[in-house]
């Protein structure tokens, strides 16, 4: 009898916990859920980061919140799940998340090999070195002989090994699991110099103990274009996921703000009016409802309003936009038009 | 005639009793034993007045800011306090923590009664806490029904997860671990070599790399469609592997009983289920109950591994408070928190163990 | 035949699903197809899972160039080299770690064991204190103090503490001179060979003699000045065929000699503590367990306490120690696989870690981990099996 209880509150147990995923089509799944099952970093500042209430915010956030606006009208029906970088893709090939906006870089073997899609590219990033002052290091070049503190299974230590073969000088990796035991090591004084994606260090660089201490180097060694990864083999969701993060961008360019969104309802601009759904192919092509943009804007911002209140000047890190500028101010962010 | 009065007893050697006594026995026995000591003595010396004024002396305890610890040499025991929440609770909800006191306080208040001699039905109770207190604590947690707001595990975390995970792990794998004993002194070869493959196959691989397993490679497993929660694929993992070693534990139990008991048993004609589960099994479990208690205590240390997966046990969540800005530099503190809450756990069920071990003992004593 | 049996009354024979011979065979064809059938199903969802989503399988990914480098490596390693050479690296250095924990857990266990059984008072307190408080915290969080928190405040390399100008600690590692071997050391190699070689054969003699009458020989002396006067005989005659790399303060590290890297320190010194306390115990129930009239009946053949501890009491309380020394020596090799927490290069880290990360195929890689684990804890097992089996009491 005993045993036959077990067996049943154990199925029981599996019956309530599991949760289907990974049918061809992601988005009946995911409204079924009634969320958006998100991959995201254990904690980076800027980027994924929970509060002590265990709210997430962040730029990679963001754009889980828009899919969700675009889903459901509402960006509040996400489900974050932390991962290290380790776990990553298998979570996303296993079908535990459905979208992964985690800091990953864009390369060919990720794209071809992992069974993933990059639906995009949220922020440009490039390899860096941080060190701390009193070395009086002014270039990467100098660098030879030092040892790097890097964070294990990143495109990261690939860069570090090519530059540092391309330039003929020795190095030695010390590699962690997380970015807080990196950075953990790296104000312990094991290694000469922190290696990362540059954006990464600015935020790394508030948890030093002296974060003063310590200045970024100009060397950018690599690209790093860093982007929502969704899995391979369903296009509807790869066009949302990707879409989602467009219409943040081609809202900044119209100038269409979370504060403006429902002014520029009455613009006859055609462009403004075809992303708000108002004229042109709606959002029956994503096979969501009219007013999918309007959502983003409305409840997740525009793309430069998510930058600067995550990683510009509203916020801590207070990272300018440099690459990440819109294309007609300068910068790489172009989202192909709406029409 | 005279009576032969012997005399009084002398006292004795005023070096071989009391105090000094005791040290010329226990301290300073020999030149090398003096040696020793001193040595010992010095090094107690250099270490605890240290520790005692770090850890209490000169310690802060007062206050809700990192400045209430400015200018302390002692520990900052504020950092706990302020995050005492959070190492308990995890990321539950505010609101909804007294479901998590409610869920261990029912266990505090179910538990006391087995611990009374005169309480009779021992065995039922046991068996309730087994299998029907999970299920009501599994309700409190992750709430959805009876108008509970439901809680995602991912939200799970500190002490409490800690303690879920190892009560878990060790009801669940208790069942699993009973059968693969039985099987593994079945007669029949095949059940025998399978339970052997299998018992051996967990107890040969680290905690680790099943954790991982059941983090990155059970989803592949899985028919297409089907997907687990990240923490119930851990505690998956750490059941199956907690099971291999509870078999060992219940194997010792059935090899400890005699071999007139099987045949008495067979000899009434019972099948081999009853045999077994009317008289081998309540003796043979009453016997590794110690067993069970160590293996608890030696799963609830390796629940802390979970946090190379990515869940937020106490050690884990502690962790992550060492990276909160605002709180650099006091991770001695963190650890020598964690490092306590631990020990007190472990320290007092190995105690408990012992102490069981010793009454039953006695009950077997010829 | 079949008539007059009727009227012997013979109890009938039970149906043929009653027969135990019958259900047993019933029962473990089930259990074979019910296995079976649970392998195949996994087998096939995870073909289909692997091939639904694109993720490239096999083991050619052990060819192609790994592309990073590794903090610590016993062999030639640079970012050139294959993903099945960053195997090797993370297993010899598992292996490293695992056998020098070994040593130390065991020193540490019987030193803890022995002390805590001694008369002294002071001492026996310590060694419990220290086996109650090790053994009760989780080794992970042991090894996270002992790196996070001992070794952080080291200095750094140019303030490095130096003892002798040969050693520099600091937060680096230890660096050490490393010997360099030049021509004609071959020949001290051989002669610690011939020496070791002849040693035995002198103790096996000894032991013969002995044996045969009664006369004892002091094999032990000899044997330790073979083994030391032949190859420092060698290396004189080559005239020092041995010079020292000395580590040399560079811009940013040490460079030369040999290093113990932090993160080695750290796990060695968290494994063999948190071992060695459940070693000591171990030794300390081995001891209980042989009787005190073995002492007493030593005592009364005029054996002295040394040779009573050494011929009469450790024989019979290894017999109880070896069983419980090999689990922890198991327990030890699997939780090396922690390192991973703090960045030590081993086979979970390395392979399972980042090679797992850069070519995405979990499962080959997960795989071969827990095959290699499974295979020293089989190797453990038989050596000490086989050993337990050899100082077994031989009842005649």
């Amino acid at each position: 009898m005993k045993k036959i209880h077990v067996i049943a509150s154990a199925v029981t147990l599996t019956a309530v916990m599991s949760t289907s995923a990974f049918a061809g089509a992601t988005l009946d799944e995911v409204k079924k859920k009634g969320f958006v099952q998100c991959g995201v970093s254990t904690g980076l500042p800027g980027f994924s980061s929970a509060d002590e209430k265990g709210n997430w915010s962040g730029l990679d956030v963001d754009v889980c919140r828009a899919v969700a606006a675009a889903v459901f009208g509402d960006a509040a029906k996400v489900k974050y799940t932390p991962l290290t970088a380790k776990e990553r893709f298998t979570a996303l090939q296993s079908g535990e998340i459905d979208m992964l906006p985690r800091n990953t870089t864009w390369t060919l073997t990720r794209d071809t090999s992992l069974g993933l899609n990059f639906a995009g590219v949220n922020y440009y990033d490039g390899q860096g070195f941080m060190v701390t002052k009193s070395l009086g290091v002014k270039s990467a070049l100098e660098l030879d002989g030092a040892s790097f503190c890097i964070q294990a299974g990143t495109t990261t230590e690939l860069n570090l090994a090519d530059y540092f073969r391309a330039n003929n000088m020795k190095y030695t990796p010390v590699t962690f699991d997380s970015s807080d035991e990196t950075v953990k090591a790296f104000d312990a004084g094991r290694c000469d110099a922190l290696t990362s994606d540059q954006s990464q260090l600015y935020a790394l660089r508030i948890k030093l103990g002296n974060p003063d201490g310590a200045i970024v180097l100009p060397e950018i060694i690599s690209k790093e274009p860093l982007g929502p990864v969704v899995a391979q083999g369903d296009d509807e969701w790869f066009n949302i996921v990707r879409w989602s993060l467009f219409a943040m961008v081609n809202a900044e360019e119209l100038g269409i703000s979370s504060a403006n969104v429902d002014e520029k309802k009455a613009s006859t601009d055609p462009n403004i009016r075809r992303l708000l759904g108002l004229e042109g192919i709606k959002g029956s092509g994503l096979g969501l409802s009219d007013d999918w943009a309007v959502n983003i804007v409305k409840q997740v911002g525009n793309y430069g309003e998510s930058f600067e209140r995550n990683v510009g000047a509203g916020s801590s890190l207070k990272i300018s936009r440099g690459l990440n500028a819109l294309w007609n101010k300068g910068g790489l962010q172009y989202a192909p038009p709406i029409r | 005639m005279t009576v032969h009065t012997p005399h009084p007893d002398l006292p004795p050697p005023t070096l071989s009793v009391g105090v000094l006594g005791w040290l010329r026995s226990n301290l300073f026995s020999s030149p090398l034993h003096t040696l020793l000591s001193l040595f010992a003595i010095y090094l107690v010396y250099l270490t605890v007045p240290p520790i005692i004024s770090w850890v209490f002396l000169d310690s802060t305890w007062v206050g809700d800011t990192r400045e209430a610890c400015s200018g302390t040499t002692g520990a900052c025991w504020v950092f706990v306090k302020v995050r005492m929440n959070q190492f308990m609770y995890g990321f539950f909800p505010e609101s909804e923590y007294w479901r998590i006191n409610l869920a261990f306080g029912l266990l505090i208040v179910l538990a006391i009664p087995l611990f009374i001699k005169k309480f009779q039905h021992k065995g039922k109770l046991a068996i309730f806490i087994l299998v029907f207190y999970p299920i009501i604590t599994f309700q409190l947690f992750s709430g959805g029904n009876f108008g509970l707001t439901p809680v995602e595990t991912s939200k799970w975390g500190g002490l409490s997860l800690t303690l879920i995970l190892a009560g878990v792990g060790i009801v669940a794998s208790l069942p699993i671990g009973i059968v693969l004993a039985l099987g593994r002194r079945s007669e029949m070869p095949i059940v025998r070599s399978v339970c052997v493959v299998f018992i051996e196959f967990w107890r040969g691989v680290p905690l680790i790399t099943v954790l991982f397993m059941s983090s990155v490679m059970l989803p592949l497993f899985l028919p297409e469609g089907t997907n687990f929660d990240k923490l119930l694929r851990a505690m998956i993992g750490i059941a199956l592997f907690q099971s291999a070693y509870m078999a060992e534990v219940v194997r010792g139990g059935l090899a400890a009983i005699p071999k007139g008991q099987y045949e008495a048993a067979e000899a009434l004609g019972l099948s081999y289920w009853k045999s077994m589960g009317l008289i081998i099994l309540p003796q043979a479990l009453k016997l590794v109950i110690p067993g069970i208690v160590n293996t608890f205590i030696a799963l609830f240390k390796d629940t802390t591994l979970v946090l190379i997966i990515g869940l937020f046990d106490l050690l884990a969540i502690i962790q992550q408070a060492f990276a909160d800005p605002d709180w650099l530099g006091f991770s001695i503190e963190g650890y020598v928190f964690a490092a306590s809450i631990f020990w007190i756990f472990c320290f007092s069920m190995s105690r408990y163990s012992m102490a069981l071990e010793k009454k039953l003992h006695t009950g077997h004593a010829r | 035949m079949a008539d007059e049996l009727r009227n012997v009354p013979v109890p009938a024979k039970p149906a043929l699903w009653r027969r135990p011979a019958v259900r047993s065979l019933v029962f473990q064809i089930l259990l074979v197809a019910g296995i079976g059938f649970f392998g195949y199903t996994i087998f096939q969802n995870t073909l289909h899972n692997l091939e639904q989503r694109g993720i490239s399988t096999g083991f050619g990914f052990l060819e192609n160039e790994a592309g990073f480098g590794i903090l610590m490596t016993l062999i030639p390693f640079d970012e050139t080299y294959t993903y099945g050479r960053t195997f090797l690296v993370g297993l010899l250095n598992t292996l490293l770690v695992a056998s020098l924990g070994i040593f130390f857990a065991t020193i540490i266990g019987f030193i803890m064991g022995v002390a805590r059984l001694s008369r002294n008072w002071i001492i026996s307190r310590l060694a419990t204190i220290y086996i109650e408080v090790f053994r009760n915290i989780p080794l992970l969080l042991q090894i996270m103090f002992w790196y996070f928190a001992v070794l952080r405040p080291l200095p750094g390399p140019r303030q490095s503490l130096i003892f002798n100008d040969t050693l520099f600690l600091s937060n680096r590692g230890l660096y050490m001179p490393s010997p360099v071997y030049e021509q004609g050391f071959w020949l001290v190699v051989v002669a610690l060979a011939v020496a070791i070689v002849a040693s035995i054969m002198i103790i096996r003699w000894a032991h013969k003699r002995q044996e045969a009458t009664g006369e004892q020989f002091h094999s032990v002396y000899a044997s330790i000045g073979l083994i030391v006067g032949l190859p420092l005989l060698a290396f004189f005659m080559m005239g020092m065929p041995l010079s020292w790399d000395f580590p040399v303060l560079q811009r940013f590290n040490m460079a030369g000699g040999m290093v113990v890297i932090p993160e080695l320190a750290a796990l060695l010194v968290a494994l063999s503590i948190y071992t060695g306390a459940f070693i000591a115990e171990a030794v300390r129930s081995g001891i209980l367990a042989v009787s005190h009239g073995q002492t007493e009946a030593a005592r009364a053949l005029g054996l002295r306490p040394g040779p009573t501890l050494r011929l009469v009491i450790i024989p019979q309380a290894l017999r109880v120690i070896i069983p419980q020394l090999t689990s922890q020596y198991l327990n030890l090799t699997k939780n090396s696989s922690l390192a991973t927490a703090i960045g030590y290069p081993d086979l979970v880290a390395v392979f399972a870690g980042t090679t797992l990360n850069q070519t995405g195929q979990a499962v080959e890689v997960i795989a071969m981990t827990m095959a290699v684990y499974l295979a020293i804890s089989l190797t453990i097992s038989l050596f000490m099996n086989w050993y337990n089996k050899r100082i077994q009491l031989v009842e005649r």
